[in-house]
């Protein structure tokens, strides 16, 4: 191999070589830490939310009626949406999934008498539902049972009832009891300080309203009926229905509710899915920014080293003729072209591997994002060699054309 | 001479197409990226209250928990909402020029007239300081006083669209509008009036619309509300409506204006003393606590800008950076092709001064090239994010602004101008006795 000559004949023109390495070097490090963010927003935001998103809305209602009677409304809406066709089940409840709004409690396996480095604390959210909570979000009992009627309390502005059992996920049942979370009791304050609650049941997964949290899946359920406990006069749903009646549905149920009471305002009928798409907006697109920003870094580049190297070409075709001239091939020339990008680019991804590393601990710093890792530099160093000489193929292509009569003439 | 000097770099531009599209393209993107990301952060971390930064202050007390600070992630952060003691106590202190506090909640509007069914609206549960403090424009009318707020006077100052909507737009002050079936005169309504972000209230979406309703606080304790946006605790909040208004939670806003820092400095020390006042009682159990800051100061703490955001400009200036570094590659090979007219040019009596002002121009040329280029390239950049981001903050704020449009153009000319120095230096070092002699 000819990698001494080549060798020398970079380390005359300096220039080019670091021009075209820096480029190589940044572009490594910018498409390897943005590939890296783009496929932890698609986990993200392709993470089950353990209800049964599509076929799931919400509806809320707020009265402004004078005497206006929430408790009854609330049992008249049950009802009625119950009975809507294509609904599976409905159940009030105090904060919508995916929607980033909801009650935040912080959680324990034992009392606050227990000092708190002897107990096991987790922050979650909590649902309040009546007994057909689990069947209208469409969740997955893994171990023990559902709520019955019986165990149903419900909160007013003066009292927040007295829950006795609570169905939980799994994720946040395994932190707070590794032996098994079933029979076990959760102390929370939703109640006053120290509400003991019976784990009844655990559900596979139940995520909480907040995405972006950063223990997304710590959920309980507790069977509550808030009847103004808040808002006077204000309730929301969360229906489910079967697969393909959900739109139907909902604007049978709008209907509906305005009719059972007119003395209120019904809205915001939303399914799921859409609220899940608007709480996933930011993220995905992101990846559509971080992915045109990786697909038009890599566009530049490689037309950059086009036109270097054909500026290098040209200034090099009375030495390539020569060189033809005293017997090398075509091949040859173009080898030369060839080991030279390898070269190049390589000296940029040595640099671009520092700088992958370097700026990924800079995200860790600021933006809290994690280590990237260890493959994402070698595989991205992969990537811009390939891309190297895609692009030199062009320019090396021309100069192995380059006829050997040229050496003999002058310009 | 400058326009010789243009058509010669004209002349030049057109003999190599490919690489001059290529320079001006690479330019143009590179400013395309950068504006676009600029853009959506310039106006993410813009100030609404920037003329008053000074006087406006947010009032923050750490009433939190002894064992567990309000913000895991920052524990030296106070919590950023008020409890009502505290507000009640420090507005009627009246250690300020002017003092609000504030929550939100919703009302339903019934509309006198058949044809606007009744809706749900956003209402500012506020003391009458609001008006003096955030200097919201009145197009009729004005706030309330004092007495309003204590005797809780069923008062409303309406947003414009509202007024629109309610009154078709007419002077409506003295008028009345039924909210949750009772009659609030109307004494003021504002024109229109979008702080972005929504500094004085960010918890609830920094860069939500305005209220379109402000009624006196009061009248939201009566009615026995709190916030829509946040209510926190960290303990039991005891019995009933009382038990909440007794308790440690928090779901106030509160603001004051001072005249100056030296004032400000004072009223911290205010907020000092009634918290160690307070002690006495048993409250405050951590150490003291208190902020007292401006609008931009609590505008980062309470990160109102967008992590990705700040990402995206970081990308996009690494971005920009690659594409000059390509640009000064592409011009570099181009000024270096033409060392034989460069030689000859010398030897026929150029000055290298002259060849110098000669090839700039050149690179000034792409540079203007790219950064027009790079405008259009904005625009469609922030008419994608618009799309991209609908309906979240972002969405909202990618509107090319024109102080913008012209800082793009000027950096395109400068970056380019500065990547053409060493290629026309280089340029500009042939000699023409070694040029000549190959010809």
């Amino acid at each position: 191999m000819e990698i001494r000559p080549i060798l020398n004949a970079l380390m005359r023109n300096k220039t080019g070589l670091i021009l075209i390495a820096l480029q190589i070097a940044i572009t490594l490090a910018i498409v390897c830490n943005s590939v890296f963010i783009i496929l932890q927003r698609i986990d993200k935001v392709n993470r089950p939310s353990g209800l049964d998103d599509n076929n799931i809305f919400t509806i809320s209602s707020l009265g402004f009626a004078p005497n206006f009677d929430l408790k009854g409304t609330i049992r008249q809406d049950l009802d009625a949406l119950r009975a809507l066709p294509g609904v599976i089940d409905a159940t009030t409840t105090d904060a919508v999934p995916l929607s980033n709004g909801g009650w935040g409690e912080g959680f324990s396996d034992g009392p606050q008498k227990v000092p708190e480095a002897q107990r096991k604390n987790a922050g979650g959210a909590v649902y309040m539902t009546d007994e057909h909570g689990v069947n209208a979000f469409g969740l997955r009992i893994v171990q023990g049972r559902d709520f019955n009627a019986s165990e149903v309390s419900i909160r007013t502005k003066d009292d927040s009832g007295h829950p006795t059992s609570v169905i939980m996920s799994k994720a946040l049942a395994d932190k707070l009891f590794p032996n098994g979370a079933l029979g076990k009791t959760l102390y929370s304050g939703i109640s006053g300080t120290d509400t003991a609650t019976t784990v009844v049941g655990i559900v596979e997964r139940l995520q909480e309203p907040w995405v972006n949290s950063q223990e997304v899946e710590n959920a309980v359920i507790f069977p509550q009926v808030q009847i103004g406990e808040y808002d006077a006069g204000s309730s929301r749903y969360i229906v489910r229905t079967k697969p393909g009646q959900r739109d139907a549905a909902m604007a049978a149920a709008q209907k509906k509710l305005g009719e059972i009471n007119k003395g209120r305002i019904v809205r915001d009928p939303k399914s799921l899915q859409e609220i899940r798409g608007q709480t996933y907006r930011q993220d995905r697109a992101m990846t559509v920014v971080l992915g045109t920003v990786i697909v038009a870094l890599m566009t530049i580049t490689g037309l950059g080293i086009v036109g270097i190297v054909s500026f290098w070409v040209t200034r090099r075709i009375k030495q390539i003729g020569t060189r033809r001239a005293i017997g090398a091939r075509r091949f040859d020339i173009r080898r030369y072209f060839m080991v030279e990008n390898v070269m190049v680019v390589g000296f940029g991804v040595v640099i671009g591997v520092v700088l992958t590393y370097a700026f990924n601990l800079w995200l860790m710093q600021h933006y809290e994002l994690p280590r990237l890792d260890w493959f994402y530099a070698p595989l991205g160093a992969v990537l811009v060699m390939l891309l190297g000489q895609l692009a030199v193929f062009g320019p090396a292509t021309r100069a192995a054309k380059v006829s050997p009569a040229v050496a003999t003439r002058t310009v | 001479m400058f326009a010789y000097y243009l058509r010669l770099a004209m002349i030049s531009l057109k003999r190599n197409r490919v690489l001059t599209a290529l320079m001006i393209m690479a330019i143009a993107l590179g400013i395309g990226m950068s504006m676009t990301s600029m853009t959506v952060l310039h106006l993410m971390s813009s100030n609404p209250f920037a003329f008053k930064d000074e006087q406006i202050r947010r009032v923050q007390l750490d009433n939190w928990d002894a064992k567990s600070p309000y913000n895991d992630r920052d524990p030296t952060e106070a919590p950023d909402l008020m409890t009502y003691r505290d507000v009640t106590n420090l507005l009627n202190a009246k250690q300020a020029q002017q003092q609000v506090a504030f929550f939100p909640n919703v009302l339903a509007v019934q509309p006198a007239q058949q044809a606007v069914k009744p809706y749900m609206a956003e209402v500012l549960f506020t003391t009458q300081g609001f008006f003096p403090i955030f200097e919201p424009p009145f197009k009729y009318g004005h706030g309330w006083s004092d007495s309003e707020d204590r005797g809780a006077t069923r008062v409303v100052v309406l947003g414009s669209e509202t007024n629109d909507k309610l009154f078709g737009g007419a002077n409506s002050v003295g008028r009345s509008v039924r909210l949750d079936t009772e009659d609030y005169r109307v004494v003021g309504v504002l024109d229109k009036w979008h702080p972005m972000p929504l500094a004085y209230q960010v918890d609830g979406g920094a860069f939500n619309d305005p209220q379109q309703m402000f009624v006196p606080m009061s009248i939201g304790i009566q009615k026995q509300l709190q916030s829509t946006s946040n209510n926190s605790c960290y303990k039991d909040s005891g019995v009933g409506y009382q038990g909440k208004l007794d308790s440690e939670c928090i779901w106030f806003d509160m603001w004051v204006q001072v005249k100056d820092k030296a004032d400000a400095a004072r009223y911290h020390a205010f907020l000092d003393n009634y918290v160690r006042d307070q002690k006495k009682l048993g409250r405050f159990p951590r150490p003291v606590n208190n902020k007292l800051r401006t609008v931009s100061e609590f505008l980062v703490a309470q990160h109102v800008v967008g992590r990705d955001a700040k990402t995206q400009v970081w990308l996009a200036f690494a971005f920009f950076l690659v594409c000059l570094i390509n640009t000064v590659g592409l011009l570099l090979a181009k000024f270096m092709g033409k060392a034989p007219e460069i030689g000859l040019r010398r030897a026929v009596g150029a000055s290298r001064p002259t060849l110098f002002a000669q090839y700039l121009t050149e690179s000034g040329i792409v540079g203007v090239a790219g950064g027009l280029l790079g405008l259009g390239f904005t625009s469609l950049g922030l008419l994608a994010l618009r799309h991209l981001y609908q309906g979240t903050p972002t969405g909202k704020l990618a509107e090319l602004d024109w102080a913008m449009a012209g800082s793009a153009l000027a950096i395109a000319l400068a970056a380019t101008l500065l990547a053409g120095l060493y290629p026309t230096w280089r340029a500009c070092q042939v000699q023409p006795a070694t040029q000549l002699k190959t010809q």
